[in-house]
C-alpha cells in the first residue's frame, strides 16, 4: 500500500507524462499550420493542434498544483531537458508527409479514445474532469483521422503507398502505448490511472477494421521500440525541444 | 449610360449593396476581383511570418493564442476567397495568379518576423492597420465582401489586442525584453503606415474604387486615423515613438507626422524585401506537396461513386429477377 | 494550397436553437461529409453554431436580377397583405 504522499507523487509523475504526450504531439501537429494540402485542412488540423496544447496546459496545470512548489505549466514545458520528458515516442516522431501524420494520428486517436474512456472513471476527480473534456475532442479527431486514412489508403497508388510506408515505419512505436511500468501499475491498482495493457485488443480490432477499408496491410509485430516514459528518446525530441524552448531559455526568469 | 448602368449606379448612390447575380460593369467586377483576392492572398501569405513563431512561443498560453490567431488568418483568407468566388472566378485561378506574380499580396508580409517582439508588433500594428481599413470596408458596395469584412472585423479585434498585450508584457519585463519591444516597434511602425498604400494623389486604383464605393475612405484618411490612435498606445507602453516628427496639430485635430520612405515602399514591393522570394516559394512548395493528397481525394471519391452505382445496379437487377 | 478537383459548398449555420439557418459563406471539399466537417472547423471556431447545413453550390437554383420585375413587383400592389393596411379603431387596434 502506498502512503498518501507516495500516491500524490505518483499521480504527479503520471499527470506529467500525460502532459508531455499532449504537448509533444500538439507541437508536431502545429507544424502543419500554413503547410496543409489546402486551406480548409490547414484550418481544421490547426483546431486539433489547439486541442492538444489546451490538453497539455490542463495536465501541466494539475501537475503544478500537485507539486505545489512554485513550478508552473511553463516550467514543465520549457525548462526540462529531453531526459526529463516522459512522453511516448510515437508522439515525438517528425510530422513527415501528410500520410505519415494522419496514420500516426489514427493510431493515437483510437488509443486516446480508449484511454480517456477509462480515465473518466479515475478516482482522481481532476484527471476524470480533464478526460471528460478531452474525450469530446478526441472523438472528433478520430472521425477525421479515420476518414483521412481511408481516403488516402483507398485513393491513388501513390497515396496508398505513402500510407503503407508510414504505417510500417510507425508501427513499432505503437506497442509502447500499451506498456505498464511499476508507477502505472500502482496507479491503476489505486483506481487513479488506466491499465493500458488491457486496451490493445480493442485498439487492434478498430485498427484492423479501418485498415481493411483503407486497403492497407497490418504490419507484422516484428520490431518495437520503447523508453519514452523513462526519458529514453529518439533523436527527434532534442530538436523539438530546442525549438520549443529557445526563447524561454534565452531569457531566464522572464514573464511572457 | 445604358439602363443597366443607370440601375447599377442608382444602387451605388443609394447605398444598396450589389449582389453576385446583379448586373455590374466589367471593370467593377475586375476591380473587385483584384482587391478582394489580393486581400485573401494577404491573409494567407500573412500566416507565414507569424506561423514561423508557433513552435517557439515562449509560454504555453502565448502558443495557444498565436496558433488560434494564425489559424484565424487562414480562415479569413477562406472567407475572402469565398467572397471572390461569387464574382465568377475560381480559387484555383486566384492561386495561380498569386503564384505567377500577377496577383499581389500586402507587401508588409515581405518583412521578416525576426524576434518574438515582432509577433507582438505584427498583431498590434499590422493587424491594427488592417482593422482600420477593414472597418471602413464593412460598408463596401459589394455585398459578399461587406459581409466577409463584418465577420473578419469581429474576429480581428482579438488579434490586435493580443499583440498589444504581448508588447505590454515585454515592456513591463526586463530591460532586455523592453529593448526587444522597442526594436520591433521601430522596424514595424513605418511598414505598417505603408500598408495604407501610396498617397491619394499617387494611387492608381483609388479614384474609381471610391466612386464605386468599393473603397469608402481614402488611403491618407485611413492612415491618419491609424497614426492618431497609435500615439497614445506607444506612450502607454513607455516606448519611444519611431517618428521623431510626430506632433499634435491643434488646428487640424490630428497628428502631423514625418514623411514615409516611399523608396523603401516601392523597393520592397518590387522584390527587394527580405522575404519576397521565400513567401511565394513556400506557397508553391506547400501547394505542390499537397497535390498527391488532393489527387487521392478525387480518386477515392470516384471509386465511391462507382461503387454506389454498382450497388444500385445490382439492386435493380435483383428486383427484376 | 489549391483546390483543383474539390467542389464548392455553401455553408448555412443555425447560431442557436429557435433561429433559422443562415448563409455564412462557402468552402471547398471533396464530398458532403468532408464539407460538413470543414464547415465545423472553418466557420464555428467561436461556438457560432448549433447546427450546420452544407449544400453543393452547383445545386442551388437562384433567381436572376432580370426576373426581379416579374417575381417581386407584382406583390408591390397588394398592400392588403400587410397588417398595417387595416385601420382599426384605437380600442381594438392592438391586434
Amino acid at each position: 500500500m502506498m502512503s498518501e504522499q507516495q500516491l500524490q507523487q505518483a499521480t504527479f509523475e503520471y499527470t506529467l507524462r500525460l502532459g508531455d504526450d499532449a504537448l509533444v504531439l500538439g507541437h508536431r501537429i502545429s507544424e502543419w499550420v500554413r503547410n496543409g494540402p489546402f486551406l480548409e485542412e490547414d484550418i481544421a488540423y490547426g483546431n486539433v493542434a489547439l486541442d492538444y496544447i489546451g490538453r497539455a496546459r490542463m495536465f501541466y496545470g494539475y501537475a503544478a498544483e500537485l507539486a505545489d512548489d512554485g513550478r508552473t505549466e511553463d516550467s514543465f514545458a520549457y525548462t526540462r531537458s529531453e531526459r526529463e520528458f516522459s512522453n511516448l515516442l510515437i508522439n515525438e516522431l517528425p510530422r513527415g508527409d501528410f500520410a505519415y501524420s494522419q496514420v500516426r494520428q489514427l493510431l493515437v486517436d483510437i488509443y486516446a479514445n480508449l484511454f480517456l474512456t477509462r480515465l473518466l472513471q479515475s478516482k482522481d476527480a481532476t484527471l476524470a474532469a480533464i478526460a471528460a473534456k478531452a474525450i469530446k475532442e478526441s472523438r472528433y479527431h478520430l472521425r477525421r483521422s479515420r476518414e483521412w486514412v481511408i481516403r488516402l489508403g483507398d485513393g491513388t497508388e501513390e497515396s496508398q503507398h505513402r500510407c503503407q510506408l508510414a504505417l510500417d515505419d510507425i508501427w513499432g512505436y505503437s506497442h509502447e502505448m500499451f506498456e505498464m511500468d511499476a508507477l502505472e501499475q500502482q496507479l491503476a491498482d489505486a483506481g487513479i490511472g488506466v491499465d493500458v495493457s488491457s486496451l490493445r485488443d480493442d485498439w487492434l480490432v478498430q485498427i484492423r477494421e479501418i485498415l481493411a477499408e483503407a486497403t492497407l496491410q497490418l504490419p507484422a509485430d516484428d520490431w518495437k521500440v520503447s523508453g519514452g516514459r523513462d526519458g529514453y528518446h529518439t533523436e527527434f525530441l532534442g530538436h523539438l525541444l530546442t525549438e520549443l524552448q529557445i526563447v524561454h531559455r534565452s531569457y531566464p526568469g522572464c514573464q511572457w | 449610360m445604358t439602363p443597366e448602368e443607370q440601375n447599377f449606379m442608382r444602387k451605388i448612390e443609394t447605398e444598396e449593396k450589389i449582389e453576385p447575380k446583379d448586373w455590374m460593369p466589367e471593370a467593377y467586377r475586375k476591380n473587385l476581383i483584384r482587391q478582394i483576392s489580393q486581400h485573401a492572398h494577404s491573409e494567407v501569405i500573412g500566416t507565414q511570418p507569424e506561423g514561423n513563431w508557433i513552435t517557439r512561443a515562449p509560454s504555453l498560453r502565448r502558443k495557444a493564442v498565436l496558433l488560434a490567431k494564425v489559424q484565424d488568418e487562414a480562415g479569413h483568407g477562406l472567407y475572402l476567397y469565398s467572397a471572390t468566388e461569387t464574382l465568377g472566378i475560381s480559387r484555383d485561378e486566384m492561386i495561380a495568379a498569386l503564384q505567377d506574380g500577377s496577383a499581389k499580396y500586402a507587401s508588409i508580409f515581405n518583412y521578416p518576423a525576426q524576434t518574438w517582439g515582432d509577433v507582438g508588433a505584427i498583431g498590434w500594428l499590422v493587424d491594427g492597420a488592417a482593422i482600420v481599413n477593414q472597418v471602413s470596408l464593412q460598408r463596401t458596395s459589394y455585398g459578399p465582401y461587406a459581409r466577409a469584412m463584418i465577420r473578419i472585423c469581429k474576429e480581428e479585434s482579438f488579434h490586435q489586442r493580443q499583440g498589444y498585450e504581448l508588447m505590454l508584457e515585454l515592456c513591463r519585463g526586463t530591460p532586455e525584453q523592453k529593448a526587444m519591444a522597442q526594436d520591433s516597434l521601430n522596424r514595424f511602425y513605418w511598414p505598417a503606415l505603408m500598408m495604407f498604400g501610396p498617397h491619394d494623389s499617387e494611387s492608381a486604383h483609388s479614384a474609381r474604387s471610391m466612386q464605386w464605393k468599393i473603397k469608402r475612405e481614402s488611403n491618407d484618411d485611413l492612415r491618419q486615423k491609424f497614426i492618431d490612435q497609435t500615439v497614445k498606445q506607444i506612450e502607454f507602453l513607455g516606448l519611444e515613438h519611431p517618428d521623431k516628427a510626430i506632433c499634435w496639430n491643434e488646428a487640424r485635430g490630428h497628428y502631423d507626422s514625418g514623411e514615409i520612405d516611399w523608396d523603401e515602399f516601392y523597393a520592397v514591393i518590387n522584390g527587394n524585401g527580405h522575404c519576397n522570394r521565400q513567401r511565394l516559394q513556400h506557397h508553391i512548395k506547400v501547394h505542390e506537396e499537397g497535390s498527391w493528397v488532393r489527387e487521392a481525394l478525387a480518386a477515392y471519391n470516384e471509386k465511391q461513386k462507382a461503387r454506389k452505382q454498382q450497388a444500385e445496379a445490382n439492386k435493380s437487377n435483383q428486383n427484376v429477377a | 494550397m489549391t483546390t483543383e478537383n474539390l467542389e464548392l459548398f455553401e455553408v448555412f449555420i443555425r447560431s442557436k436553437r429557435g433561429l433559422d439557418h443562415k448563409h455564412v459563406g462557402s468552402l471547398h471539399a471533396e464530398d458532403p461529409a468532408q464539407a460538413l466537417e470543414y464547415a465545423r472547423d472553418c466557420y464555428t471556431r467561436r461556438s457560432e453554431g448549433v447546427s450546420i447545413w452544407v449544400v453543393r453550390s452547383a445545386d442551388i437554383v437562384a433567381s436572376q436580377e432580370d426576373d426581379a420585375e416579374s417575381f417581386y413587383d407584382p406583390s408591390d400592389d397588394k398592400p392588403y397583405r400587410h397588417a398595417t393596411y387595416y385601420q382599426l379603431p384605437d380600442p381594438v387596434n392592438n391586434m
